[in-house]
């Protein structure tokens, strides 16, 4: 793999029939493979939008846009776009097509074309790697909201895209499944899955390796996370949580060392308690 | 004047093989004005528990009282009783099929045969307890924003002028900000004497709102207290499913550690004991 961005979107605008005024005003984002990029911004900043850009489901009215260096104009990349740039949503009902777990996970690769034997292997994976291989049998309706996501995100993976785009795909998991789901996607992660997050879980952004924040249509900041922890996050009007509070108290008074995460446990472990 | 659940029981596909029990005795109470969270893991039982205190499920055993009176499943009287308790259910705007959230709000009075204005004074108050701007009435409700969203749930709900409110999860999917102004818009309805029964995973709301607390597992009553008490329980019982708030697990982690401080304590509280080094040896 080289050093091309995996995406790559320049001066995107886009407005929705109707709205007042743009979704995206000249958004500008460039990620290299195997980065994990958490996408903050407060409701309608457009970070929904962007993700549908990147994923070619919606064509930028101005701007460029590449996503694994195909031209999401070009309606031959589009399917190969969506495919290996996927997409997974905050509402999972949007996405579950089939009524037993096991054959909506096997409808995007049915889709592909590929051999019963290579389906069934994603499908395993896919299960097995998003906790769900117990469920496999089971109604897709009779999931929780939470096994829901899981299994949104299990359709996406069954597709080995190289991109995973979760837009507030993890708002539904309860803690517990949070941190399960963090897990995995550290694994795929490690093995040089890139990941596009949008989220506005402290816990999520503290797990990824670059920061980029939303501001009416724009990538208005886009760095390292510890330069946002020192006072970034505040200047963009985000709801100071507590444990940053903390962090930031006990950075200033060098009571913990710089490279600590504002994760609860972390602090703790560097206080030796 | 009360809203209460007493030892209530009840499995789905009762009497099949399927058969699978959802609640094993579980009691509940609040008050007018009061606010009680149940919390629990994916499972719990706490979703069925909301279904029961708005008498949409008829419990196997136990008994619902509101204001006094026992809900008697099917009867006249239940259907009365029924409409002082509102159910916001989990993702409530999913539901949404009007096009404008004047209509939405509307849809339930609009059943009750009022006069157009008395309708139209229904919707703007609801709204208005919703903490929704007469403007928003125009929208389209498909196109708000998420915490907008749900503030038209709740007022289509509110509109049924109910005593007590059920809400089913009602942060999720929300940002801080939007959290923080929905709880800030609880207040304000409870401040005008409508309870407030939470159903939720979200600890960190539960622990800052409530008057009491209900931890389920597995469809038992595992614990019943204050915020405090409960979050001091979870901190050293901890349940599948919960996690406290990130600052009262570091205070957790602290009192483990010796120190002596309250489980929801302030930073600078926490700073001072760290610094000072207050550890109990």
């Amino acid at each position: 793999m080289g050093k091309d961005p995996i995406i790559s979107i320049r001066g995107a605008v886009y407005s929705y029939k109707g709205a007042p005024s743009p979704a995206l005003c000249g958004a500008d984002l460039e990620v290299l493979p195997g980065e994990w990029v958490a996408l903050l911004g407060a409701n309608g900043s457009g970070k929904s939008t962007l993700a549908k850009i990147c994923n070619a489901l919606l064509e930028p009215t101005q701007g460029d846009c590449f996503s694994l260096s195909m031209d999401c104009r070009d309606p031959a990349c589009v399917p190969l776009i969506r495919q290996g740039a996927a997409l997974v949503f905050q509402n999972p009902d949007d996405q579950i097509v089939a009524s037993i777990v096991e054959e909506d996970v096997a409808f995007g690769p049915e889709n592909l074309g590929l051999t019963s034997g290579e389906i069934r292997r994603r499908v395993d994976r896919a299960l097995e790697l998003t906790g769900l291989s117990e469920h496999r049998r089971r109604g897709s309706h009779s999931l929780s909201g939470g096994q829901k996501q899981r299994l949104a995100l299990a359709g996406a993976l069954a597709l080995e895209p190289k991109v995973l785009i979760l837009d507030e795909a993890t708002s539904m998991l309860d803690p517990e499944g949070r941190a399960a789901l963090l897990e995995c996607l550290r694994e795929l992660n490690a093995s040089g899955m890139t990941l596009i997050q949008i989220t506005h879980i402290m816990e999520d952004i503290a797990r990824a390796g670059r920061i980029a924040v939303m501001q009416s249509g724009r990538i208005v900041w886009d760095g390292l996370p510890a330069d946002f922890w020192r006072g970034e996050y505040l200047r963009f009007g985000f709801d100071e949580p507590g444990e940053l509070a903390l962090y930031r108290e006990l950075i200033s008074r060098k009571m913990i060392p710089e490279g600590t995460r504002p994760i609860a446990e972390d602090m703790a472990e560097a206080l030796c308690l | 004047m009360s809203l209460t659940a007493e030892k209530i029981t009840y499995s789905y596909n009762e009497g099949t093989a399927a058969e699978r029990p959802a609640l094993r005795g579980v009691s509940v109470f609040v008050g007018r004005g009061g606010w009680v969270s149940v919390v629990g893991h994916t499972g719990s039982g706490k979703s069925t528990l909301a279904q029961h205190l708005n008498l949409l499920l008829t419990p196997k055993s136990g008994k619902i009282e509101i204001d006094g009176k026992t809900a008697v499943p099917g009867s006249s009287g239940a259907r009365e009783l029924r409409r002082k308790v509102g159910l916001v259910f989990q993702y409530p705007e999913t539901q949404f099929f009007a096009e404008t959230v004047r209509e939405e709000i509307g849809f339930a009075p609009s059943n009750w045969g009022l006069k157009k204005d008395e309708l139209e004074d229904c919707v703007r108050a609801a709204a208005a307890a919703a903490g929704l701007t007469p403007e928003v009435l125009e929208s389209n409700p498909f196109r708000l924003s998420g915490g907008q969203r749900r503030r038209v749930a709740i007022a289509s709900v509110i509109a049924m002028k109910p005593d007590y409110l059920v809400l089913d999860e009602p942060t999720a999917g929300l940002d801080a900000a939007g959290v923080r102004d929905l709880t800030r818009m609880l207040n304000e309805i409870r401040a005008g004497g409508l309870a407030v029964v939470q159903v939720t995973h979200d600890l960190k709301s539960a622990l800052e709102h409530s008057d009491m607390m209900l931890v389920l597992e597995k469809g038992r009553e595992i614990y019943a207290g204050t915020p405090e008490e409960t979050a001091s329980y979870l901190a050293e019982h901890p349940v599948k499913g919960l996690v406290l708030p990130p600052l009262v697990r570091f205070a957790g982690r602290m009192r483990q550690s010796g120190f002596d401080i309250p489980i929801i304590s302030g930073i600078p509280a926490m700073l001072g004991a760290l610094s000072e080094g207050a550890r109990r040896i």
